[in-house]
């Protein structure tokens, strides 16, 4: 199976463990990422500039590549997928925005066609948490390992409609299906601090700290999170703690990881 | 032809502001029918009824139009004058030239035309009137309460001492509801059972209730004082007139992992069980999901010690048809799940409860034996935090929690704080609001007094998230007030959970008819006039189940339903409205259209024989109306693609006269 692959800025720079092992895992399990062809910056960091048409307009190229391809469209970190999940929503349910889009993009239209995973959604609802289960080679037998979800990858809950947004399952299930041992602490899906740090450095440190530390107390050896931003946030201003991303987890599971 | 007369009243300047009542009389004068046309200041005072009456003798009126208020105000009473003076009741026709014309209307001259119009239609209608009587059925003197929650309780006992019949279907094993697992009750702080289980001995020992425990309503036929209802008694095992209520397999019974959901879990029971120390009845219970021999067929520790002989593993469910006239809904509610609520970490700590569990753990019959114990480590917790208002009130989160207010928690609230720091001095107690709302009798100086005397601290604003950290729980909430962020280290945290309605309500609306709104509380006839009854005759709504409720409204409003369900068993026979529906049987193609819209299950058909050309005889399957049951909404009529149904006495022709007077 063949599907569309948005990676985004961070994922060719300072998160290539991200990219990589998304890719090599999805092979193994049987799923081809295809590269958007000269794909452009989601739009991240302008996320909450609802009136700006220009932002979206790279994240709508994408969707519409992958709608060209008869293919859904994956991304695999936070920031990127919130974005294109939303736009995508944007151009299912706002008329006005749609057709303001729509003006740049002629002559093809989109209209939120494509439909839109994130990896780990591609991990639970296409290839399934069992058939995973099946292909994991080294379990990690014993490992506590906690989830950090952070704040874009569920919110808003009713648009991104991953999971349940105070109590999410999607990555403890995964955790568990390659063997480990998921630890549930109250800090999982609260804020790392995000671009804060620019700010204050105080309150950075404060709120990365509160999610380290909480999952430390309840036992975790390490986190995974699916979120670049989250991750240096946690490993810059968190307690000594193992941050990694989820898909280096996957790889040493399924036997890849170098 | 009709001879009407026409009666436009100035209601005061009600009317008269707005409309020229004697312009309006004086232009419905020439009107098809109209022999007398008149205007009065208050035409349903005496002096107006007398007027009426004298005019039908005079005039020899066979019709009347009233251009007056809303009919829903008075067409009774018109009704009444038209039968004194001798005319048939339902040749009385309302113009509502008040709330739909003078009251919305500033100038004189269009209130006037549309008054005259209004006139015009009601006239228009009456000279098709026919007389109407109305049908009698008779009434069975016994009535079901659904429910035995003290909703159920205050009922039947209120009926039951009127002299009628009364039976309580109850699905758990014992009456008392909700109230028996209270501890104390606000605002005068009396022990709950202490007040609810003499009325459940009442109950068991009053000679005109039957209750039927551990039974639910398997299904719900026929119409208002004559109900054909099948219960189904669940198995329970165990020989209700046999056993005596010792006890002692209860504590024989090895199976000792049953969760306790009389103390919500917070502790064991065995497989057979008897709820609490006062249940009614009081009588063993084996819950098939956990007994070893009902499982396995190895065991039988209870049949052995059972001195009674009581236990009866073969025991099958048994089905109790009964006829009744009225049936009561008390089905009362439930706390909301916590489970999409996880910013509170329900789920990840023990200590934190909800406020229900918080009544066990307070309560001396409780999992503690009412001491104050934190559930994870058993050590009594200097700092709790109430969270009020979670999942009510909830406008932005409707997919998880209410939109509603679900009214008694502020309530509950104050008690538990105000009860712990009367017992526990040492204990620090916050509370967390949106509002306090406390409207009720001695109900704001009951919190008040938590404030000023028991040094309750009230923070206004929400909690945002719990985290258990440690042996601790840190709240992250903020003061609306102060215009801070605070965060407490609490060791025990308790949410008042919003309520809802019990599971089972909506399924029973689905068999009784009776209509329920979105939350799935049953809707009552009308929200301030009929409170107590549905919209479906001869169907009440008692407690928690028509909307929240503390314990002094659920015992008044039970004791309205009660007197509602009096007044119509005390009747012996009940007389119809004749407004229903008929079905023409020689146009009726039997097609079913009419059966699959009506509401309330009064169409049935059946094969009838018609005389066929040539002297045949034809078969064909008509509707039928059952007029007792008939509500007289008109679905059928509008369903019905030959135009066999039609509604008495608002026939479609008489629709279409009215609508063709207003296009003249």
């Amino acid at each position: 199976m063949k599907v569309s692959y948005f990676p985004g800025c961070t994922l060719k720079t300072k998160a290539k463990d991200l990219d990589n092992y998304a890719r090599k895992c999805a092979e193994v399990l049987g799923v081809t990422l295809e590269e958007i062809p000269a794909w452009q910056c989601c739009g991240g960091v302008f996320t909450t500039s609802r009136d700006e048409i220009a932002t979206k307009l790279s994240s709508v190229r994408a969707l519409n590549d992958a709608k060209q391809k008869g293919q859904p469209l994956v991304s695999v970190c936070s920031a990127c997928h919130n974005v294109i999940k939303q736009t995508n929503a944007a151009m299912q349910n706002d008329e006005e925005f749609a057709f303001k889009v729509n003006n740049y993009i002629s002559p093809d239209e989109y209209h939120g066609e494509t439909k839109v995973y994130h990896y780990l959604e591609l991990l639970r609802d296409v290839i399934g948490f069992d058939k995973l289960k099946e292909k994991v080679v080294k379990p990690l037998t014993g490992r506590k390992i906690a989830a950090y979800y952070g704040c874009l990858l569920l919110r808003p809950g009713k648009v991104m409609a991953m999971d349940d947004v105070e109590n999410p399952t999607i990555m403890e299930d995964l955790i568990r299906a390659l063997g480990a041992e998921p630890v549930v602490y109250a800090y999982r899906n609260e804020c790392c601090g995000g671009y804060i740090a620019l700010e204050s450095k105080e309150l950075a440190k404060e709120k990365s700290q509160k999610v380290t530390s909480n999952a430390q107390e309840k036992g975790a050896e390490a986190i995974v999170t699916a979120c670049p931003l989250c991750r240096y946030n946690l490993i810059k201003n968190g307690t000594e703690v193992p941050v990694v991303y989820f898909t280096e987890l996957l790889a040493e599971a399924l036997g890849i990881k170098e | 032809m009709q001879r009407i007369g026409v009666f436009v009243c100035w209601c005061g300047s009600n009317i008269a502001g707005t409309v020229d009542v004697a312009k309006v009389a004086e232009a419905l004068k020439s009107e098809p029918g109209v022999v007398l046309s008149t205007n009065y200041q208050y035409m349903c005072s005496q002096a107006g009824q007398e007027m009426i009456k004298e005019a039908v003798k005079e005039h020899k009126l066979t019709g009347l139009v009233i251009c007056s208020c809303s009919p829903r105000m008075h067409e009774a009473t018109f009704r009444k004058t038209a039968a004194a003076a001798g005319i048939n009741p339902y040749m009385v026709e309302i113009a509502n030239i008040r709330e739909q014309c003078s009251w919305i209307h500033k100038d004189m001259e269009e209130g006037t035309e549309k008054a005259i119009v209004l006139g015009r239609t009601a006239i228009a209608k009456v000279n098709l009137n026919a007389p109407l009587t109305p049908g009698e059925s008779p009434v069975t003197k016994r009535a079901l309460v659904i429910g035995g929650g003290i909703a159920g309780i205050q009922t039947a006992l209120d009926i039951a001492d009127a002299g009628f019949y009364v039976d309580i279907v109850e699905k758990k094993p014992t009456i008392g509801g909700k109230m028996a697992q209270l501890d104390k009750t606000f605002p005068t702080l009396d022990c709950a059972a202490c007040i609810l289980t003499p009325k459940m001995v009442d109950v068991a020992q009053h000679e005109r209730i039957r209750i039927f425990s551990y039974s639910e309503v398997e299904s719900v036929k026929g119409f208002v004082g004559n109900f054909d209802v099948t219960i189904r008694k669940k198995a329970r095992y165990v020989k209700e007139d046999v056993c005596t209520g010792c006890g002692l397999c209860t504590e024989k019974c090895p199976q000792k992992k049953v969760p306790n959901e009389f103390n919500l879990g917070m502790d064991n029971r065995r497989a057979i069980y008897i709820p609490f120390a006062q249940a009614v009845p009081k009588v063993a219970t084996i819950d098939a999901d956990y007994c070893t021999m009902l499982k396995t067929g190895k065991c039988g520790v209870c049949s052995k010690v059972c001195t009674a002989k009581a236990i009866d593993y073969t025991q099958k469910d048994e089905f109790i048809e009964e006829k009744y006239g009225a049936i009561v809904a008390a089905t009362g509610f439930n706390p909301i799940s916590m489970d999409k609520f996880d910013e509170f970490a329900y789920s990840q700590s023990k200590d934190v409860i909800t406020s229900l569990e918080f009544e066990r753990l307070m309560n001396a019959a409780g999992p503690t034996a009412g001491k104050l114990l934190r559930p994870s480590d058993g050590v009594h917790p200097h700092k709790i935090v109430f969270v009020q208002c979670v999942g009510s009130r909830c406008a932005s989160c409707a997919e998880k929690g209410k939109e509603y207010c679900s009214k008694i928690c502020c309530m509950y609230t104050a008690k538990h704080a105000m009860l712990t720091r009367d017992k526990y001095p040492d204990t620090d107690v916050t509370v967390f609001y949106i509002d306090v709302r406390t409207p009720g009798k001695q109900f704001d100086e009951f919190y008040r007094r938590a404030v000023e005397e028991y040094g309750v601290h009230y923070i206004k604003g929400m909690v945002g998230k719990v985290s258990p950290e440690g042996n601790k729980l840190i709240v992250q909430g903020s003061d609306l007030i102060a215009n801070k962020q605070l965060k407490i280290e609490a060791d025990l945290v308790v949410l008042a959970a919003a309520i809802e309605p019990d599971k089972s309500a909506r399924p029973l609306a689905t068999m009784l008819t009776a209509s329920m709104d979105t939350n799935d509380f049953f809707t009552e006839a009308h929200p301030k006039l009929r409170p107590v009854e549905s919209p479906t005759a001869g169907i009440f709504l008692s407690g928690a189940c028509q909307g929240p409720k503390d314990i002094p409204e659920t015992v008044s409003q039970a004791g309205a339903a009660a007197a509602k369900v009096i007044g119509l068993l005390a009747k012996d026979k009940l007389t119809g409205n004749p407004c229903v529906a008929h079905s023409d049987e020689m146009m009726c193609n039997g097609c079913s259209s009419c059966e699959k819209v009506c509401p309330y299950g009064a169409i049935t058909y059946s094969d009838k024989e018609f005389r066929g050309p040539n002297r045949t005889t034809l078969i064909r399957r008509v509707a039928s109306v059952n007029e007792a049951i008939c509500q007289g909404c008109g679905c059928c009529t509008v369903a019905c693609p030959s135009g066999a149904m039609d509604l008495k006495g608002f026939a479609s022709k008489q629709i279409m006269a009215e609508v063709d007077a207003i296009c003249k």
